[in-house]
């Protein structure tokens, strides 16, 4: 860990150490199952998306990509994971440059380069000049470019990205989206996206793993087998939305041209 | 302004009742008899005001010492939880009036005994609160500390304490509120000087009109610890809004 700080947005060094292996896992809370039978592998500096209602499970993947929960049954084998939990998690006490700097400070960096090695970013972050800020003082667009630098400063090969931009404005997210695409292309990364935004897995990812309603399950995978940077009008964008839409079986509860699925109920968990 | 109104309507209601009424100023005396006896006397209620505000902040500080350290530890382990609770509350029930005369016998006439119930008055708000702000610290704060693989120490420190600084700010203003009633009482079992001695000779000696008066220093004694309170809070805890939802 020490020696993750100390070398902080790097690329990953060991290739092996930044793929992620999920091999027929299953999880309950109690009596409710969250996820059967779920096998996923993602290969080192692939992007993955993670798509399906509200309530499957979809962030029980993450947690146990990031090692937070056990699962019941099968196996995780994963390289070190950094986690951007859903809602960005700022400290609201701490100045932007302070939360950035958050990982690192955990790892038992001094306060001082751990702040130095977070303002090398705020510039490529378009957080220039909001260092002292609260997060409180952001907006909403800003307060994830300060999450997803912290969760990159964190320095592991493997990136768990739960709903990044769910709660920003349609017009906000298109922009975060775009900008997410760059700075992945700036510091590559093995990512796991979790989103319930069709449009946004297919923009962003390579792979898009499409989850039944719970008990979770891989129902497709399909292959986004276009260049980037990807239109959200283009043909094969579309085409492909319109196909995970409908393996996930909601063409009949989503209008036409709107990405993201409504949330059908009331979930106990996300 | 609408507090300075209610005031004002109070005390000339009660000004009124006194001087038309025609109370016996020994048993009611007027809000400017009041005044008048905290002139006269000035130069007896000194000390005594110096002397109760010496022991309420030292008890104050004492109560918020304590008082953090149990919250910490009780958050820190169930065990500890466990154990400590039931004295923890326990301990509102003792009556301070009581045990006041206790305390000064096995510690003598010294501040010890005062800091002591002070303390005691102070330090239940004071650790209830903090130990619940403790609590509530954002859940997902505290998972991406898991997943940061951070120490409990560092949860503690990073997340749980500054989330919890409201909620003590809040319990350290009740403490202030109360705590010159612990004074009060350790003072009536013995001292030589607090106004709560001076209010005890005042009764005695039938000044009923300067007993008022220490009375009103114990009041604003307590409004003053309260507003500086409010103030620390106001530097401290700088995050969140003053008005509206929100905070951590």
């Amino acid at each position: 860990m020490q020696s993750e700080a100390e070398a902080p947005v790097v690329e990953p060094r060991d290739v092996e150490a930044a793929a992620v292996e999920i091999d027929g896992v299953e999880v309950s809370y109690g009596a409710v199952q969250a996820l059967r039978g779920v096998t996923l592998r993602v290969a080192p500096g692939e992007i993955v998306a993670v798509v399906g209602p509200s309530g499957c499970g979809k962030s029980t993947l993450l947690e146990l990509v990031c090692g937070l929960i056990e699962p019941d049954a099968g196996r995780v084998r994963a390289g070190a994971a950094a986690l951007m939990p859903q809602r960005d998690a700022l400290l609201p006490w701490l100045s932007a440059l302070d939360n950035a700097a958050l990982a690192l400070r955990v790892a038992g960096v001094a306060r001082a380069s751990a702040r130095a090695a977070a303002h090398e970013h705020f510039a490529a972050f378009g957080l220039e000049g909001f260092e002292r800020a609260r997060p409180a003082a952001l907006s909403g667009g800003m307060r994830q470019r300060v999450a997803f630098l912290r969760t990159l400063l964190a320095g592991r090969p493997v990136l768990c990205l739960d709903e990044p931009f769910g709660a920003l404005d349609a017009l906000t997210r298109l922009q975060m989206q775009r900008w997410l695409e760059g700075a992945l292309a700036r510091e590559p990364r093995t990512v796991l996206l979790v989103t319930h935004d069709v449009e946004e897995a297919v923009l962003l990812a390579d792979r898009v793993a499409l989850l039944s309603p719970r008990p979770g399950r891989i129902v497709s995978v399909l292959d986004v087998a276009l260049p980037r940077p990807r239109a959200r009008d283009a043909r094969a964008v579309v085409e492909l939305r319109e196909r995970a839409l409908g393996v996930l079986g909601a063409d009949a509860a989503v209008s036409a041209g709107n990405g993201a699925l409504n949330d059908s109920a009331p979930e106990p968990r996300s | 302004m609408t507090a300075a109104l209610a005031l004002l309507a109070l005390v000339g209601g009660w000004e009124a009742l006194v001087r038309l009424g025609g109370v016996d100023p020994l048993i009611l005396p007027a809000p400017t008899q009041v005044l008048d006896a905290l002139w006269e006397d000035r130069s007896l209620l000194a000390p005594d005001l110096w002397a109760t505000t010496y022991e309420v902040v030292i008890g104050l500080g004492a109560a918020v010492l304590a008082g953090a350290a149990l919250a910490v530890a009780m958050h820190l382990s169930p065990a500890l939880r466990r154990a400590l609770r039931p004295l923890v509350i326990g301990s509102q029930a003792v009556p301070v009036p009581v045990i006041a005369p206790l305390v000064i016998l096995v510690l003598g006439f010294g501040l010890a005994p005062k800091v002591l119930l002070v303390a005691l008055v102070c330090f239940f708000p004071i650790t209830i609160n903090l130990y619940d702000g403790l609590r509530a610290a954002d859940p997902d704060a505290r998972r991406l500390l898991r997943s940061l693989q951070a120490s409990r120490w560092q949860a503690l420190r990073l997340v749980e304490a500054p989330a919890a600084l409201p909620n003590a700010f809040t319990g350290l203003k009740v403490a202030a509120a109360v705590a010159v009633i612990g004074a009060v009482f350790a003072e009536w079992a013995g001292a030589e000087r607090g106004l709560g001695r001076a209010l005890l000779t005042a009764n005695g000696q039938l000044e009923t009109a300067r007993a008022f008066a220490a009375t009103l220093l114990l009041f604003l004694l307590a409004i003053a610890l309260y507003g500086a309170c409010a103030l620390l809070e106001r530097r401290v805890v700088d995050w969140t809004p003053r008005t509206g939802p929100g905070g951590p």
